[in-house]
């Protein structure tokens, strides 16, 4: 119960930083217009209406994949400026469970995204977001959010460790995005991708979106994403508190 | 068991930096150099010393951000390395300027955040709360974000911030720094009645009048080694024997500074500039009166008032510091 109070807790809190900022406001205003827009005139060419509400989803989760990869390492990168990493490392809680707030706090702020695009796609474009299943549209959404944040937090034990991290982010961010197929169908990939694709719960977590956007059992995914963010959790808390050594031995926690 | 809140055996720190991309040069710097002390229960311990000293990373060897390098360190027996989890249960940190906090939440949302973080129970969360507003003066403000805070507000809940568990052994790093005068005698004031209700606490600081103040006892550190240790009486006595010439001047020049400190029966100088005036401080061998010759050498330079007095702590601490630099 404790955990959860502080999972909660510390989301809200982190939400409300991340969303203050008039950089974060500006882009969480711009960014929308501009994804759904994208998306109508990358894939207006198909034929089929359906493609409409695939392509605000698929711009949609790339905007919580964005704003994970961003946020998960810019975050912990403005905690360490803040001074609020050692902090968080000087509290008697196991690291992850301090840091795993962040990431997903940055998932719920893509999830936002999403819901802009689909909202801009509906007034400015007309796409009406009909769902194939509704129900579980908000089913998935979640489940998506919580892949994201599990997958973040393994992400974020190399901005802990790292000063400089910014730039392993920025080079993951594309392939990461192809791979879990988030806009473009996973069959267009080349075949030696699906291993990767299939280990990371975004994969799983972007195609339950989809087949509930658009069409096709849905629990299977949602039930493959959580279980491999469990995974990623497991993974993730055992890196932290390894990292967390390797930080205090190394002097990397502060900037100075 | 052990009777004392915090032990420092030995304890070193090494830091690395790396420099360069193409022909990375590894750098070393031997920020703490076998340091050992040990504070008891209930005291208020200061570690002075001059910016670079290397009080920074003796404190955060202490409270387990900083793994040391060499020697070994216990807070209430547990040990900083082996029983982190331990350590940080019973301690709290707080240091001085702008940063650890956040800005964009209000004061009160920081502390709830932390109390999170600390796992006080939710029950008790309200009240402790509302306490250390109080003690900290900031009821009535916690509402608003900690960016309208000015220095000294931020100060005071970084401190309600560290008190929140309770701890038992507060480290205090320049809490000060940058605070104006009164809020600064505000903060020694809390400083004072928490170690009246029993809590440890270690604080640095560079000013030798807080140290005198607060503190119980004092360790003077400086390159990274313990100079000296004792109560503040007990650190006067390194200026037995000396005495102190104090000489306002317009215009003096580094040579003229340089000549003075290597006079017969001189043992430190310091000139301070204060606005128009330079303030220079002359320590000699009781037994011989500079003054003669110190005058002379400022001759053709405005003079203000001229003193002879007895050394102060203040001049036991030049005294330590410079003492082993030559
Ligand atoms: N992260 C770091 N990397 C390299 N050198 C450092 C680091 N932190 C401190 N130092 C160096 O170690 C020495 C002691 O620093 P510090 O403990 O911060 O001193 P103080 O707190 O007494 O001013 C200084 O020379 C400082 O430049
Ligand atoms: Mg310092």
């Amino acid at each position: 119960m404790r955990v959860l109070r502080l999972i909660g807790i510390g989301t809200l809190m982190h939400f409300k930083t991340m969303s203050r900022g008039l950089f974060e406001i500006a882009t969480g205003l711009i960014v929308p217009i501009i994804q759904a827009t994208m998306a109508v005139y990358l894939l207006r060419a198909g034929d089929e209406p359906q493609n409409m509400v695939k392509a605000a989803v698929g711009a949609g989760l790339m905007g919580i994949w964005s704003s994970v990869i961003f946020g998960s390492g810019g975050a912990i990168q403005r905690q360490r400026w803040q001074g609020t990493l050692e902090m968080m490392v000087i509290a008697p809680r196991p690291l992850a469970l301090s840091v795993l707030p962040v990431t997903i706090a940055t998932g719920l702020q893509g999830l936002y995204t999403m819901a802009a695009t689909l909202g801009w796609g509906w007034l400015l474009f007309g796409i009406v977001p009909d769902f194939s299943h509704p129900l579980l549209f908000l089913v998935a959404v979640p489940a998506c959010v919580i892949g994201l944040g599990m997958f973040g937090l393994l992400l974020a034990s190399t901005f802990v460790l790292m000063r400089n991290a910014n730039a392993v982010c920025n080079t993951l961010e594309y392939p990461i995005w192809l791979l879990s197929g988030m806009l473009v169908p996973l069959t267009v990939l080349p075949d030696w991708t699906n291993p990767f694709a299939a280990i990371l719960p975004t994969t799983w977590g972007a195609r339950a979106v989809h087949e509930a956007a658009s069409g096709g059992a849905v629990w299977p995914s949602v039930a493959a994403c959580l279980a491999i963010s469990a995974a990623c959790f497991a993974a993730g808390a055992l890196m932290m508190s390894y990292v967390e050594r390797r930080a205090r031995a190394s002097a990397t926690l502060a900037l100075s | 068991m052990t009777d004392y809140a915090i032990e420092a055996a030995g304890l070193r720190r090494t830091y690395r930096s790396r420099t360069g991309w193409l022909r990375p040069k590894v750098k070393e710097v031997e920020a703490v150099k076998g340091v050992s002390f040990t504070v008891a229960k209930g005291e208020l311990f200061g570690l002075l010393g001059p910016n670079g000293a290397g009080k920074t990373t003796t404190i955060k060897m202490l409270n387990t951000l900083l793994i040391p390098t060499g020697g070994h360190a216990r807070i209430f027996g547990k040990d900083v390395v082996a029983e982190t989890r331990e350590v940080r249960q019973r301690i709290g940190y707080v240091f001085g300027g702008d940063r650890g906090l956040y800005d964009r939440l209000s004061g009160l949302d920081n502390l709830r955040y932390f109390a999170e973080l600390y796992g006080i129970p939710p029950r008790e969360q309200k009240q402790r709360i509302g306490e250390l507003l109080e003690l900290v003066n900031l009821t009535g403000r916690e509402r608003e974000r900690v960016e309208g805070y000015s220095r000294g507000m931020r100060q005071r809940l970084h401190i309600a911030r560290g008190l929140l568990h309770r701890p038992s052994v507060l480290f205090l790093d320049e809490p000060s720094i940058g605070v104006d005068p009164v809020a600064a005698r505000d903060l020694r004031r809390t400083v004072a009645d928490l170690a009246a209700t029993g809590t440890t606490v270690l604080l640095t600081t560079h000013y030798m009048a807080e140290a005198d103040e607060l503190c119980d006892r004092i360790a003077v550190i400086a390159q990274g080694e313990l100079k000296a240790l004792g109560t503040p009486e007990e650190l006067k006595h390194h200026a037995d024997g000396r005495t102190v010439l104090e000489v306002e001047a317009y215009g003096l020049e580094d040579e003229t500074f340089k000549d003075i400190k290597n006079l017969h029966g001189v043992r430190e100088a310091t000139l301070e500039t204060q606005g128009a005036v330079q303030l220079l401080t002359v320590q000699s061998v009781s037994d011989v009166d500079v003054q003669p010759s110190v005058l002379a050498r400022l001759g053709g330079i405005r003079l203000g008032r001229v003193a002879a007095r007895q050394p102060t702590l203040e001049d036991a601490y030049v005294a330590i510091v410079a003492g082993d630099r030559s």
